[in-house]
């Protein structure tokens, strides 16, 4: 397998004009395979949507290093190795559903007809076809999240970036998007680093769970989740997703003591 | 199904009854106050407090008068409708309005764009901007036509300079506003799929900004009108409105309702422009964003 993200050590300060500088990040390391499903979890102030954006060149690190693919994190982005999926779907409300999805390729300077013709496939992904026409604001939540995901793939970048993408929506929606999450990693083979809160989540969606803790933001532990894949409905009802459950909470728990 | 006459009108219309029905009510409104006036003898009933605005015909002239007014012949010996010259006047000032519109947006709309690029830009101009709009306009409108004088600039430049001044500043801050509209989370987005500074501009904070413009357009067109009345009277300019009223309120004595009938068409050119700014509006942005706005 080769290594898609590579972190040494990197701590981030947010300096503060009253001298109390914010330490959201100290000394992680973290090395993620090609093909992975890995969540950042942890409570609020755990820096793990700062860690996210760091990958992803949306922040820079206070010190130590971030490899993507062999390359620096600015060298990735401009290399269009990111796709991102934030909580909010940032759909533009001006542009209808395929125009939303296009948008990554008329940035990247790709021709009309093969712009539409990709951005049809990923709709296709995200199952919302009879969708191309509207407007964002005459979908629900959960469908907006889904246009979201299909325009950070249309790029078909290496690594795929969630912070946080079904924290806005309620839980039935959720375990939906979950399923389709799940279905779409099985069908395109990204490598994926997922933000979240939710323990349950992280155990059903990820084949590792990285678990963080604030003050400072730090790693407390990695449990590996090597529940068969696919993932499926029932996964969520096994004694097995139990187990992981207790181990990700006793892991948090420890952290906090 | 047939149309009864019960039947409410079609949504199209809606908006049309409901300005006519709230146009009968005012004119109901300022002859009801005449009656009001006239039968008690100018005091509030059962006081002997005076009625704020008086209400004999040399102070509130009855509506059929002022109508009457604009079909009449503006001058002895005419045969021209004084409605014929207001109208014509009226769009004397509605070029120079425009060209003053024009003008100042198109200031207002670079300077929005300098400032949402360099901070540094807007804390040292943004000052000036709000000075400006602090300058006496009846004070600065004779010095803008003398110096128009000295370059031997046709004197509609000098009134539509004033009135860009007045029509610059709305633009300027909603501009800002609007670019500045985003979200940060949208700023990432884009920047994600690494978008250039120009992509980020054309293709979410421009069109982001468009509401929030059309918004300022309509303010600086009804303040373009207002700029170029002001600015005509000192100018000496014989053709525009701005004359016209200054004519009728030199004979107020004598022809009340003349100037009730001059300053009606100032309000119509302004609401007409305003209109027209609405209509370009329509055009550009879509029905769906105008939903949500």
């Amino acid at each position: 397998m080769t290594t898609v993200v590579t972190i040494k050590g990197v701590d981030k300060v947010f300096p503060s004009r009253k001298g109390a500088d914010t330490v959201a990040l100290r000394g992680i390391d973290i090395e993620v395979a090609s093909g992975e499903f890995v969540s950042l979890l942890g409570p609020s102030g755990c820096g793990k949507s700062t860690l996210l954006r760091i990958i992803g060149d949306l922040l820079p690190p206070t010190s130590g290093q971030v490899v993507v693919n062999g390359k620096t994190p600015a060298e990735a982005r401009r290399d269009r190795d990111y796709g991102m999926v934030f909580q909010q779907a940032t759909l533009l409300d001006w542009r209808r559903v395929l125009a939303n999805i296009e948008l990554p390729l008329e940035v990247a300077g790709q021709a009309p007809a093969e712009r539409e013709r990709r951005a049809r496939e990923m709709l296709d992904l995200v199952e919302l076809n009879e969708f191309a026409d509207h407007f964002p604001w005459q979908l629900s939540g959960g469908m907006q999240q889904r246009v979201a995901i299909a325009r950070a793939l249309t790029l078909q970048p290496e690594l795929l970036l969630m912070d946080e993408p079904f924290g806005a929506l309620d839980e039935m929606t959720r375990e939906r998007m979950q399923m389709e999450l799940m279905r779409i990693w099985q069908q395109t083979a990204n490598t994926v680093i997922f933000v979240t809160h939710s323990i349950p989540e992280a155990v059903f969606l990820s084949t590792r769970v990285v678990v963080m803790s604030p003050r400072p933001g730090r790693i407390v532990g990695v449990v590996e989740i090597d529940l068969p894949q696919p993932r499926q409905f029932e996964t969520r009802e096994e004694p097995r997703f139990f187990e992981k459950l207790v181990d990700v909470r006793e892991m948090l728990r420890g952290a906090e003591e | 199904m047939v149309a009864t006459p019960a039947s409410p009108p079609a949504p199209a219309l809606r908006p049309l009854v409901g300005f006519l029905l709230i146009l009968v009510a005012l004119l109901g409104l300022w002859e009801g106050y005449k009656l009001l006036g006239q039968s008690t003898g100018g005091t509030i009933p059962f006081t002997d407090v005076n009625l704020p605005v008086r209400t004999d015909d040399r102070s509130l002239p009855h509506i059929w008068e002022i109508v009457g007014s604009i079909l009449a012949p503006a001058q002895r010996g005419s045969e021209e409708p004084l409605g014929l010259v207001l109208a014509r006047a009226s769009f004397v000032t509605f070029r120079e309005a425009l060209a003053g519109f024009a003008a100042g947006s198109t200031i207002g709309i670079l300077l929005g764009l300098a400032f949402v690029r360099s901070p540094l830009v807007e804390r040292g101009l943004m000052p000036w901007v709000i000075a400006s709009q602090l300058i006496p306009l009846l004070a600065i409108a004779p010095m803008v036509v003398l110096w128009a004088g000295r370059y031997r600039l046709p004197l509609w430049i000098a009134v539509a300079v004033i009135a860009a001044l007045l029509s610059f500043f709305p633009v300027t801050v909603n501009t800002v506003r609007g670019l500045r509209s985003p979200s940060p989370t949208s700023v990432e987005m884009l920047r994600s799929f690494a978008a250039s500074p120009t992509q980020e501009l054309r293709k979410l904070r421009i069109p982001a900004s468009l509401p929030y413009l059309f918004t300022a357009l309509k303010v600086a067109a009804g303040a373009s009108v207002i700029g170029t009345l002001v600015g005509e009277l000192p100018s000496g300019l014989p053709d525009g409105l701005g004359r016209q009223l200054l004519t009728f309120s030199y004979y107020y004595g004598s022809g009340p309702e003349k100037l009730f009938a001059a300053v009606l068409f100032s309000v119509l050119l302004g609401v007409v422009f305003v209109a027209l700014v609405g209509l370009v509006e329509r055009l550009v942005i879509p029905p769906a964003r105008r939903v949500q706005s």
